[in-house]
């Protein structure tokens, strides 16, 4: 029963719409300026005092020094590899961790859950965890920056809270047909939990991707830098004039400015392109991580 | 309980306990050996003599740190920025959430969702690079400044600016991710009472504030109670790669300060202690918010 729309119902109609236009507007327009100065002419786009709504000029000139920087390519490198194999370790922890904590007769749980729940409140802090990974002989390695950060607390309660969700009888047949818990594990809880999994990965994929701190503070060699670290150099500490070589002082300022939004572009475009797919089991992730228990 | 028991269970659950070893071996080593490893916090660490070996000093750099210059400066700073992100930034995503929920056009409210969510996933140091050269003496945001005729100038260069710059990013950013579990939430209220307002004819103003923003109240609070424990835990990564010495004043923080103190001029045991400090002061605050939270309105995080 749909009643007529009053004055005062459209005026709020009108409110909702702007202000939620104003919003997309906003959070958009400095990526699509960055997209735009990306492709831009060099010397225009320095030229340039206005506001950017198109490329001007268009070139391509940025995203080729961009792609023959080494630093960027074994960036790349680094980064996939700490995303590769940091994300398989974190899932495999949480999971191990999560399965056996969400059993209900396991006689030492209770402490264990204690122990990792104060782990969110309170921690020794930055420099005791530094000479722990120095202890253990990580410093200096790609793994320094998976090892250390094998299990997020907080994910692996929302997994713990997803497998608790599932229903005993499945995980009680298995067992009478002679499965132990790790089939039961792989074979039934984890296929059962695939939208909270995908979340998961996303989690943790997108921590991987965009870690720069403890890299910046674990590792020295510049072989080693992830790609956010090169990333830092180029864009708040300003070194593009390596890319531009071969080009005079003047040009090289130029093209230094279009290579930053290149540079940005190559580093933001891949995971800007997955996080849509998974957006569905966003909400689902958060709704069981709220469930209390 | 008893011997028995214990050997019971453990026969029974041989296998759990194997797959859970990984777990807490990983916990004690990268959780709770830092833990005692603040010890150095009392100590005069020399990483010669290793933890256990260096000379203990008591409550000495507590000492040094309190009665420091740096103490009221950071103590300050941080709050400051804790408290207007409390003040500007808390609410956003609620009211991102309320306005999503109004929207009836579900290709609309899918668009506005996608696309708010999208700075969430930027990576912070191309984030602060946006930043750095938007705020430029000739960049994009000056130039907008300029039309209207103000002059340009190098915005991270001035104090007064760096925590609006910071706050705004941090909106930027968090708004549309944060709002999920509040548009979560939303979804679970009963819709019958949003039918019977109607019937009563409530405006839909007044639907928000009767039952729409009671309905989510239990979950703002939890949120609010978790951001209350994190009042000392400003975002240090972001403020290492926005700040330079010109915007000390108002910028550094006490992670900031530890992570410089600690890792660039290798003060290990001063720097541990502002940091010990820093974890007990959060934890005290936790403990108060949640205490308050569950008497005044019985949601409480345990």
């Amino acid at each position: 029963m749909q009643m007529k729309a009053t004055f005062s119902e459209r005026v709020f109609d009108v409110v909702v719409y702007a202000v939620l236009l104003i919003l997309i507007v906003s959070t958009l327009y400095p990526l699509l300026y960055v997209l735009f100065a990306s492709f831009s002419d060099a010397g225009q786009l320095v030229a340039n005092k206005g506001i950017l709504w198109h490329p001007l000029g268009l070139s391509f000139e940025a995203y080729t020094s961009v792609f023959k920087n080494p630093g960027i390519t074994t960036g790349y490198k680094n980064t996939l590899f700490i995303l590769v194999c940091g994300t398989v370790l974190n899932l495999i922890m949480t999971a191990l961790g999560a399965y056996v904590l969400s059993r209900k007769d396991v006689l030492w749980n209770n402490l264990f859950m204690g122990l990792i729940l104060l782990t969110m409140f309170f921690s020794g802090g930055l420099i005791p965890l530094y000479l722990v990974v120095k202890g253990v002989g990580l410093l200096n390695t790609l793994w320094a920056t998976i090892i250390p950060f094998a299990i997020g607390t907080f994910n692996l309660i929302i997994m713990r809270t997803a497998f608790k969700g599932i229903p005993d009888a499945l995980e009680e047949s298995a067992k009478i047909d002679g499965a132990n818990h790790f089939t039961i594990l792989f074979r039934i809880i984890i296929p059962l939990s695939m939208p909270v999994i995908a979340v998961m990965i996303l989690y943790y994929a997108v921590d991987k991707w965009n870690g720069w701190f403890y890299a910046s503070i674990f590792i020295r060699s510049r072989e080693l830098f992830p790609l956010q670290l090169v990333l830092r150099e180029i864009l708040i500490a300003n070194s593009t004039d390596s890319m531009a070589s071969g080009a005079s002082a003047g040009d090289r300022f130029q093209i230094g400015e279009t290579i930053k939004y290149a540079t940005i572009m190559v580093a933001t475009v891949p995971i800007l392109c997955v996080y849509p797919f998974v957006q569905r089991f966003f909400v689902k992730g958060v709704m069981v991580g709220s469930v209390k228990g | 309980m008893g011997k028995n028991r214990v050997i019971r269970d453990f026969k029974l659950n041989k296998l759990l306990y194997l797959m859970i070893l990984p777990v807490i071996a990983y916990y004690i080593i990268f959780h709770y050996i830092p833990m005692y490893g603040a010890l150095i916090a009392f100590k005069d660490y020399s990483p010669m003599k290793g933890i256990l070996g260096s000379d203990w000093v008591g409550l000495k750099h507590f000492h040094d740190f309190f009665s420091s210059y740096y103490f009221t400066r950071i103590l300050k700073n941080t709050l400051v920025i804790s408290l207007y992100s409390l003040i500007f930034e808390f609410p956003a995503p609620i009211i991102l959430a309320l306005l999503i929920n109004e929207v009836r056009s579900k290709t609309f409210k899918r668009v506005a969702q996608t696309i708010t969510y999208m700075p969430y996933f930027i990576s912070l140091v191309v984030i602060c690079g946006i930043i750095t050269d938007f705020t430029n003496a000739d960049g994009i945001i000056n130039r907008l400044f300029m039309l209207f005729g103000y002059d340009g100038q190098a915005m991270l260069q001035k104090p007064e600016l760096f925590r609006p710059i910071y706050i705004l990013s941090e909106i930027w950013q968090r708004i549309g991710w944060e709002s999920i579990i509040y548009i979560a939430a939303l979804m679970s209220i009963d819709q019958e009472q949003y039918e019977a307002a109607r019937i009563d004819g409530a405006t839909r103003l007044k639907q928000i504030f009767y039952i729409t923003l009671p309905g989510i109240l239990p979950t703002i609070t939890i949120m609010f109670i978790l951001r209350m424990g994190n009042m000392l835990n400003v975002g240090f990564e972001k403020i290492i790669l926005l700040y330079n010495p010109v915007t000390y004043n108002t910028a550094d923080v006490i992670s900031s300060f530890v992570y410089r103190k600690g890792l660039l001029e290798f003060g290990w045991s001063y720097s541990s202690a502002v940091g010990l400090f820093n974890s007990v002061v959060n934890l005290a605050l936790l403990v108060t918010a949640n205490y308050i939270s569950r008497k005044v309105n019985k949601s409480s995080l345990w």
